[in-house]
């Protein structure tokens, strides 16, 4: 049970291992906090699909399964929506079309089709739980290294010194993608490093 | 009696490696680097040295770490940060030069596996970096006479923004604002002529490359006198010289047919043109090659010469 959880924080994590979800990893990720905030949103969005599918599994006609996973999965998206325009709308606001968009993020059909849909309710929740947390985590470190970079501050703090001048790359769609690449080699460094391997060619 | 040794091809041994290869790069930079010495004294050496020191301390720690062979000792980490240092504005702050070299090594080099596997110029990678990242230092200009810093515009920008032509002589020699290395036109065509006299080059990139931009020119010039410049302009300020002669002819990250050099050459020509003509930036021989380097893949597959005997290669 446990491991259903943990394989989503690191050996499984949806953006440094599978890869997934890459729409709004780099286009939202220029400052950590939208970074946390999508992360918090997905994680919403895929443990309340991955319970509600997960209950409904044996109900679905399998010819149809995807419609009806999109279905859920849009219901709450337009819950976590509506609740980011209520309650904190400066971010809904910068976060723009990305909100609406976490219904076509892969991580999250992906884990309904892969477990959600096969396991029971208790293992889907913690397996949605880890992925979010998994990817959230992926979010805030790649949006914390773009906003440290881009602009000198971290979560609106200003951390390195006045007179910085601001890598204005990093917070560009360019800086998404070099620092994507360059922490998906460090996770696979420290993975191999881990698991004692040898790094070679 | 004598022992008749069989082994197979290529049977034709050159001296020529990797080693010799740059140092003759480097020996033809020798006028360029002299005239940017000569122009903007101290802070042209300072950048130069900050900008190597970055590139050759990155190969090498990079390298150390990575437990790889090390392979400072080709001259070709030298010959990135020279490279670089050139196509640098002379006021550049000096960490800027410094991390541009690192970028250069570490993300246009060795990320992707050494010297041989990159996809980009290095040097021209870091300077496209360093433009998206600090793009006010990249394009404050200074007089080269004075020794206080004067702001000034590149003779391409004049060009654009206000139509005139800064006189051939003063391009020729060098006396232009610009980066370090592209302002002198002489010291860079002493060298151009050095690498083809020892063949480090070939001449297909090169005449490609600046014919079809003195061609685009003309008809642009007779076409629009007013607007756009004549081609002698064209050829003599900016980068083309310079990317033309050192950046495009890179033998890593230029096509390796004879047909596929001419459309590398014309391909990059055409692009830097039209980036210069109806453009945001009144240079673009950075982006051109750049793009170029991207489709050399494509280039070489297009451009695959037939087997011998087999009719159109099938």
């Amino acid at each position: 049970m446990i491991k259903d959880f943990v394989k989503g924080l690191w050996r499984e994590n949806p953006v440094f291992v599978q890869v997934l979800g890459m729409c709004p990893t780099l286009a939202v990720t220029t400052k950590a906090v939208f970074g946390l905030s999508m992360g918090l949103a997905t994680t919403f969005v895929v443990v309340a699909s991955g319970v509600v599918i997960s209950a409904i599994r044996k109900f679905v006609p399998e010819q149809v399964r995807i419609p009806m996973f999109t279905v859920v999965i849009a219901t709450f998206v337009t819950v976590a929506d509506y609740v980011l325009k209520a309650n904190f709308y400066q971010i809904s606001k910068a976060l723009g079309p990305y909100i609406p968009l976490i219904v076509v993020n892969c991580v999250i059909l992906g884990r309904a089709e892969a477990f959600a849909s096969k396991n029971n309710v208790s293992r889907s929740f913690l397996d949605a739980l880890g992925m979010g947390i998994g990817f959230t985590c992926a979010l805030i470190i790649l949006g914390g290294v773009r906003e440290i970079l881009g602009a000198g501050t971290i979560f609106g703090y200003r951390i390195l010194w006045e007179g910085f001048t601001n890598w204005i790359i990093m917070i560009l769609p360019a800086g998404a993608f070099i620092t994507l690449g360059l922490l998906v080699g460090a996770f696979n460094m420290i993975d191999k490093k881990v698991k004692g391997q040898r790094c070679g060619n | 009696m004598k022992k008749t040794t069989i082994n197979i091809s290529p049977h034709i041994f050159s001296t020529t490696d990797t080693k010799r290869l740059m140092r003759g790069v480097i020996r033809a930079l020798i006028p360029a680097v002299a005239a940017s010495l000569y122009f903007y004294r101290e802070k042209a050496l300072w950048v130069i040295v900050t900008s190597v020191a970055g590139t050759v301390l990155t190969e090498w720690i990079l390298q150390k770490t990575r437990k790889r062979k090390i392979t400072i000792g080709d001259y070709s980490a030298v010959l990135t940060g020279l490279l670089l240092a050139l196509v640098l504005p002379p006021a550049i702050p000096l960490w800027m030069s410094f991390l541009g070299g690192v970028i250069a090594i570490g993300l246009g080099k060795e990320v992707f596996g050494g010297l041989g596997c990159n996809i980009f110029n290095p040097a021209l990678l870091a300077r496209a970096f360093l433009m998206a990242a600090f793009p006010v230092a990249l394009t404050t200009w200074t007089n080269p006479v004075g020794v206080d810093v004067v702001s000034t515009a590149t003779p391409l920008a004049v060009a654009k923004f206000e139509y005139t032509v800064t006189p051939y002589m003063e391009l020729f020699i060098g006396n232009v604002g610009g980066s370090l290395g592209e302002t002198s036109a002489i010291a860079l065509l002493v060298g151009i002529g050095y690498l083809l006299y020892k063949k480090i080059i070939d001449h297909r990139i090169l005449v490609g490359f600046i014919g079809t931009a003195f061609i685009f020119a003309a008809v642009a010039n007779i076409v629009n006198g007013e607007i756009f410049m004549p081609p002698l302009f064209h050829v003599l300020a900016g980068g083309l010289l310079l990317g033309a002669g050192f950046m495009a002819t890179d033998p890593v990250t230029s096509p390796i047919t004879a047909k596929g050099r001419w459309v590398f050459g014309i391909g990059c020509g055409l692009v830097s043109m039209t980036i210069r003509f109806w453009g945001g930036l009144p240079e673009g021989v950075m982006y051109s090659i750049l793009l170029m380097n991207a489709l050399t893949p494509l280039i070489n597959k297009m451009s695959r010469p037939g087997r011998y005997g087999v009719k159109n290669g099938k």
